[in-house]
């Protein structure tokens, strides 16, 4: 099954009560914070903290995912050489601006593999893209290195950089999702949207999450569990959307028992791209659990 | 003609008539009411003087009610003045104390005060109380099980001491008025009736007196003996804020939703439903889950008792529940609806929770949903002390309500902090696990296997149900095995069940 990667939340790594909790939500990834969220007197101590939090707790299903710092510093070789050793999670790369970047990191995690006996090649990458250059640079970014798993969009330092501020209905983001998300698809790999800052504005979020899920990301870096449901939400697909899938699915294999690659259902032409949305619906209504086995809904 | 005694046949059978009337006893008062209010009334000039007239004596029991909380001025009030009275070795039955209260200690160190009985202590006071402060250990009852020791006698009351935010000059008191906006408002005097009702006697401490008559009223006048005018009563800050805040701490909703789904899975989820719930976070949220679930399934509550606050006022007043049943007002929105809403009723500790009476508020729960600080793997729940050892609240309804209600649902973190709350064994035992049904934490949800057929319904509900033990092992795989705590020999508080045995000893902290 596919890893959904709807809601990743982000939990800073210098605070104990919320990384023992980070696992009771019904997110889909948990982001531990080594980088922008800590200080710079308690980045020890909160590298130390996730890593204990790593190899002693037990998250479940989950996906693990560690923010580190600047990979060519002292302290973020320090966070790859405690979170890659773990073997729990996958390092997420903050401010990537080229491929460099991502090339830069991969042969740190390569040598710290090979220091430790762990599989080469078994720790995956996300990079984290929040620069007018990372933006232009996000084909080459994506596709520089099989360890990654998606690209992400970091809008606070990226509207910042563009000179300007994040709007409501973030028309000043709409070039930036947008390549980002074509990267990540020309690439193989997902595409996560950025935060959302102002938790009491649910209104406010549903729509950003309905805009971002409408231009095809795969999910939203949340900051708190109470965003969860809202995303949750917009992403299952509805009882009438699996409805039509499973008819779409059932039409075309009876299709292909009667020898026609092409038929019409509800006079409407039924074409291959139809039935890969709808094969994705079902397999994301599958994944969420909306949908058994059997086509029960 | 005049009647002769010996001309009534059977009188000695009869016994209690021994006079005849005479019209010479009679003195009728011909003065207007408002002459009357400032002439003929129960009005003491001073404590000092209302204390000489109950005949108070070194030893007694003297009572005090909790409705105001932290912002109670009445207890510290009157035991400074029974200490400049001289009085000593006097019994504080409180039916609860705060952190206000701390002053208390100079009065235990000098002899004033040798005894509490109360249903929790919080703060320094409680801190010095379990480090060895009082040579005769403190009594914790519930609410329920403080009325039935009054009721019975266990628990005499010489002289009451009750503050009220109104009264009128012959004593019908109450915990808001209606003759003014705002003023401080305690909302239901609960507590307050049931020591009013059996104290040898009863003095209202008050700063706002109202004209006869105070109406409606909590405390009767006929349960009244004097009436002392004091300049305040209490801290309203302390007392109540507006509306109890709702909990946006993710981990509190998230447990609180999952209660809610427990609820509704219970099989007493049924139109005509009754149930209370608690004023900590988790347990205050459940009613906005439960209220949606209400509104989708068109079912009303009929009755909520409690502790009351605005939560549970919002369902009222949207039609969600009928009847709202009030020992206690926790919040000022709560206060206002006792005093505005028709359907929502005062009532005493005696009806709230006495084991005395099968007719009890608790009896006709069908859900209650209670916090803890811990909850071990036969269900007993410690409310009472912490995990240091030292006595940090109050027992409050809780076996009362667990005993009553069809399903007691404990809702609390898997752990605090560094601190497990789901362990092998609680350090005090406040309610027996026989009587909780259902424990919801954030990492999972486990049933008393008493339970069997509750424990399906939740299942087939899909919720995953884990033993305690399940859960109290993922406590300690978080925060590891904490050291035992360190006590001397010395017992410090008795915990009552709520019919008056023991059911566990609170031993002193080691320093």
């Amino acid at each position: 099954m596919r890893q959904l990667r709807r809601t990743m939340l982000f939990v800073p790594g210098n605070q104990p009560g919320m990384i023992k909790d980070a696992g009771i939500y019904d997110q889909d990834s948990i982001m531990f914070d080594l980088e922008d969220s800590v200080s710079v007197l308690e980045k020890d101590a909160a590298r130390f903290l996730v890593y204990q939090a790593l190899c002693s707790i037990d998250y479940g299903s989950k996906e693990l995912v560690v923010r580190v710092n600047d990979p060519t510093t002292k302290c973020g070789i320090d966070d790859l050489e405690a979170i890659v050793r773990t073997q729990k999670a996958i390092i997420r790369l903050p401010k990537t601006e080229n491929a460099q970047d991502v090339l830069v990191c991969q042969q740190e995690v390569e040598r710290i593999e090979a220091e430790n006996g762990i599989p080469a090649g078994s720790t995956k990458m996300m990079a984290a893209i929040e620069s007018a250059a990372g933006v232009l640079n996000a084909k080459e970014i994506a596709c520089s290195s099989k360890r990654l798993v998606g690209i992400a969009l970091g809008a606070e330092d990226y509207v910042t950089d563009l000179k300007t501020r994040r709007s409501p209905d973030g028309i000043e983001l709409l070039f930036g999702r947008s390549m980002i998300l074509l990267a990540a698809r020309a690439a193989g790999i997902d595409a996560i949207d950025t935060v959302y800052s102002d938790i009491n504005n649910e209104e406010g979020f549903r729509q950003e999450v309905e805009l971002i899920h409408q231009l095809g990301f795969d999910g939203k870096s949340i900051i708190n569990p109470r965003q969860i449901k809202t995303v949750h939400e917009v992403y299952t697909p509805s009882q009438k959307d699996i409805q039509k899938a499973l008819d779409i699915v059932d039409a075309i294999e009876e299709a292909h028992r009667k020898g026609s690659g092409v038929i019409a259902l509800n006079g409407k032409m039924i074409d291959k791209p139809v039935v890969a949305r709808a094969q994705r619906t079902l397999d994301l209504a599958r994944a969420v659990g909306v949908l058994r086995e059997g086509g029960e809904i | 003609m005049a009647i002769q005694l010996q001309d009534v046949p059977y009188l000695e059978e009869i016994g209690n008539i021994h006079k005849v009337f005479h019209p010479d006893s009679l003195n009728k008062n011909s003065h207007t009411l408002a002459e009357r209010e400032k002439l003929h009334n129960k009005i003491i000039p001073s404590l000092e003087e209302a204390v000489r007239l109950t005949g108070l004596k070194s030893g007694m029991t003297i009572s005090f009610h909790h409705h105001f909380r932290n912002g109670d001025y009445i207890v510290n009030m009157v035991v400074d003045k029974l200490a400049e009275m001289g009085f000593r070795d006097l019994v504080l039955a409180a039916s609860s104390l705060s952190d206000c209260h701390a002053p208390l200690i100079k009065h235990i160190q000098n002899g004033v005060i040798r005894r509490i009985e109360t249903s929790g202590l919080r703060g320094e006071l409680a801190r010095e109380i379990s480090h060895g402060l009082m040579e005769v250990p403190v009594v914790f009852r519930s609410h329920g099980g403080r009325a039935y020791a009054i009721e019975t006698g266990e628990l005499p009351i010489d002289v009451a001491f009750l503050g009220a935010p109104s009264c009128d000059p012959y004593g019908n008191a109450n915990g808001y008025s209606r003759d003014v906006e705002g003023g401080i408002m305690c909302g239901s005097m609960g507590y307050a009736k049931c020591d009013a009702q059996y104290a040898n006697k009863t003095i209202i401490l008050n700063n706002h007196i109202v004209s006869y008559p105070n109406a409606p009223f909590g405390i009767p006048e006929s349960d009244v003996d004097y009436i002392v005018k004091v300049p305040e009563i209490g801290d309203p800050a302390g007392i109540m804020s507006g509306a109890t805040r709702f909990t946006k701490n993710p981990k509190e909703l998230l447990i609180a939703q999952t209660a809610a789904n427990v609820i509704e899975a219970s099989g007493h989820f049924q139109d005509g439903f009754s149930i209370q719930m608690g004023s900590g976070g988790a347990s205050l949220a459940v009613a906005r889950f439960l209220r949606e679930k209400m509104l989708r399934d068109q079912i009303t509550a009929s009755f909520a008792l409690g502790g009351i606050t605005g939560s549970i006022v919002d369902l009222y007043e949207e039609g969600l529940i009928q009847k709202i049943l009030d020992v206690q007002s926790f919040d000022l929105r709560a206060a206002e609806s006792l005093k505005n809403n028709r359907f929502h009723q005062q009532i005493s500790a005696s009806c709230y929770a006495s084991p005395s009476s099968e007719g009890t508020a608790v009896n006709q729960l069908d859900i209650v949903v209670l916090s803890a600080l811990e909850i071990d793997c036969d269900f007993n729940v410690n409310v009472l002390t912490g995990s240091d050892g030292v006595i940090r609240g109050a027992i409050g309804g809780h076996p009362d309500t667990a005993y009553g209600a069809s399903v007691a649902i404990v809702v609390c973190p898997l752990t605090r902090g560094r601190i497990p709350c789901v362990v092998r064994q609680v350090n005090t035992v406040v309610t027996p696990g026989k009587v909780v049904d259902v424990v919801v934490t954030d990492q999972g949800v486990a049933v008393n296997p008493r339970r069997k057929n509750l424990c399906r319904r939740i299942q087939e509900a899909g919720i995953p149900v884990y033993t305690i033990e399940e859960l109290q092992k993922k406590a300690e795989a978080i925060v590891g095995i904490p050291d035992p705590i360190e006590y001397t020999d010395k017992v410090v508080g008795i915990v009552t069940y709520r019919d008056g045995s023991m059911i566990d000893l609170i031993r002193q902290v080691c320093d």
